[in-house]
């Protein structure tokens, strides 16, 4: 018995030591602030553009007066995460990090002094990018104004705090590799697919998780919740009322609408408008090319038909609801009417990508109405959406209002079944939309 | 904080709250008293005015909102007040108490931008957020017809096409 217990405890003692080596990360030498003139002028300018296609300062910034200083906070069911100061300045940001350091850390996940990042920050994709785009990246960040400013300290629950498990978590769940082209498909394709798995890192808002935080392949592209927002499904199996096509697909990656969808809101505003607004045009239709594949994406003609025909459908079950005298739906429809379709409105023949139709929208036929709410609470702002338009928040609506609104048209616009609680989910997002800083 | 914007071709900065309702910068602010106020929840459509060509509710419509956009109210819909609306609203003696008027003038104007042609069931349904107390519907109606073939007259006659306003 006894032997048996020390037997245990030498085997434990033994995996504790492999798991330690295994998860044990070099610290790499700190170094002083690279000179001048390290970086050419048209790498940093390319670095501009790669950070623009990882959308960094989305996550990286709080205060558009000091970009990339860090500090915006992560919820996540395993605690609150903040995003770093990752500004070269030298004791609160990467100033000290060398070029190899900060491509381990886009690669493998591991800061400069060795210690292992959390996936938050989307390694598993940066992995994937080339030498030439990090080291240009590189330059920009190591170019950018110093902000002295320390992130909160990351509030996660035991055990999930401890760094080192993030090795078994890697082991199970990350696979480093540098991308490598599919050669039974196009150029446009390749450069799409490399951009959107890698820098772009697309499918970490959009792909739903598991249990333990991770991507999951099985459901890619299947729509998920991230920060309080739904970014929508975009798997050929989760099809929007109308199938997207290549020319749609770039006309909402470049200007941030699509007439048979709707317009980029939340953080996907900040995609469009920010990080992607000073990518090449070539690389904006790539991305519509590897988008095309992964949503299958129909021929223009046949959108036509399918959108003119939802449109029409819900006039014609709009109208008979009028009819109908009593009840919540009716109570919808009269708002609508008074409040919405002068906007809203189109002819089923012609929809005009300036006035959103409603039943082809994607947070009208989401399963979660979150991005119906919000948008409706808080309207679009004119850097949101299309650039230059906007539509007022109706929070002046009482809740009652709003869910009859909202059963109104989710009875008579889209073909899926009623939400529940929504007087409940709109009184929950309305105090949000008051403590939020988003 | 100041926001600045245009204001019927001419920039205006307002020194007021950032939630401040546009309808208040309008009137109490710029001293422009055409629109009106009616709900305050945008359901009337009475204080509805064009930002950057689109018909909007003024009243929930908070001022910062519109910085560095194009405001146009019932003042600057036309220098001399004879936009073929205007000249229609006249002609059909369309007003009774005239307070919803300015608003349903601002949502015709920009409803023919996109419909230049409305038949009854797009006037309906994208005038529908306008109400009249006064019932001149039928009156509306028929001055947004006269209205929008005199425009389509000025654009067939028109030497070079126009620009729209959604467009600038």
């Amino acid at each position: 018995m006894k032997r048996l217990a020390i037997g245990t405890v030498a085997l434990l003692v033994l995996l504790l030591m492999a798991m330690l080596i295994l998860a044990w990360e070099s610290s790499i030498a700190q170094q002083d602030a690279p000179a001048e003139d390290t970086f050419s002028q048209r790498q940093i300018d390319r670095g501009e553009v790669i950070a623009g296609l990882g959308n960094c300062q989305s996550c990286h910034t709080v205060d558009p007066e000091r970009p990339y200083a860090g500090g915006r906070a992560f919820p996540t069911p395993f605690g609150t995460l903040y995003a770093t100061n990752i500004t070269p300045h030298p004791e609160s940001g990467i100033g000290r990090w060398s070029e190899a350091a900060f491509i381990r850390a886009m690669r493998e996940g591991v800061a400069r002094d060795g210690s292992h990042l959390f996936p938050a920050f989307p390694y598993t994709h940066f992995t994937r990018v080339r030498d030439e785009d990090l080291q240009a990246l590189y330059a920009y960040t190591m170019t950018r104004e110093p902000v002295d400013a320390r992130a909160p300290e990351n509030d996660l629950t035991f055990p999930f705090n401890i760094r080192l498990l993030q090795a078994g978590w890697k082991l199970l769940f990350f696979e480093p590799g540098v991308w490598q082209p599919d050669t039974e498909k196009s150029d446009a394709w390749n450069r799409g697919e490399y951009l959107a798995e890698g820098l772009a890192h697309c499918s970490a808002c959009h792909t739903p998780r598991n249990t333990f935080g991770a991507e999951n392949q099985d459901r890619d592209y299947d729509g998920a919740m991230v920060n309080n927002w739904y970014a929508p499904a975009m798997s050929a199996g989760n099809p929007p009322p109308v199938a997207w096509t290549e020319s749609e697909l770039y006309t909402y990656l470049r200007e941030g609408a699509s007439t048979y969808h709707g317009v980029a809101l939340g953080s996907m505003a900040d995609v469009v408008h920010q990080g992607l607004g000073i990518v090449d045009d070539s690389d904006i239709r790539a991305l519509a090319t590897y988008f095309s594949d992964v949503t299958g994406a129909l021929p223009e003609d046949q959108t036509a038909a399918q959108a003119s025909r939802r449109i029409a459908d819900a006039q014609r079950e709009s109208m008979a609801m009028r009819s109908n005298d009593t009840g919540e739906l009716n109570r919808g429809e009269q708002l609508f009417s008074n409040g919405c379709a002068a906007c809203h409105y189109n002819s089923a023949d012609d929809p005009n990508v300036l006035r959103p139709e409603l039943s082809l929208n994607s947070a009208l036929n989401a399963d979660n109405p979150v991005n119906l709410i919000r948008a409706t609470l808080r309207g679009v702002s004119n850097e949101s959406g299309i650039q230059g338009v906007l539509m007022p928040g109706f929070a002046s609506w009482n809740n009652a209002d709003l869910a009859a609104l909202f059963a109104f048209l989710r009875a008579t616009h889209t073909d899926h079944p009623a939400w529940n609680d929504l007087e409940q989910r709109i009184a929950r997002q309305r105090s949000d939309v008051t403590t939020s800083t988003e | 904080m100041p926001t600045s914007f245009e204001l019927n071709g001419r920039s205006v900065t307002l020194q007021v709250a950032d939630d401040t309702p546009l309808l208040w910068g309008i009137r109490e602010d710029a001293g422009l008293t055409g629109t009106k106020y009616g709900c305050g929840i945008g359901l009337c459509g009475s204080c509805t005015v064009l930002v950057n060509g689109r018909a909007t509710r003024s009243c929930i419509t908070p001022l910062s909102e519109v910085k560095n956009l194009a405001v146009t109210t019932i003042e600057g819909l036309h220098p001399s007040g004879e936009h073929p609306l205007q000249k229609a609203w006249i002609k059909t003696q369309t007003p009774q108490c005239g307070y919803c008027q300015s608003g349903q003038i601002m949502q015709a104007a920009a409803m023919l931008v996109d419909f230049p042609d409305p038949s009854d069931e797009q006037i309906d349904n994208i005038m529908s957020g306008n109400l009249c107390r006064c019932m001149a519907y039928v009156r509306i109606r028929k001055a947004i017809k006269l209205a929008a073939a005199e425009m389509r007259d000025d654009i067939a006659s028109s030497p070079t096409a126009p620009e729209t306003a959604a467009h600038e």
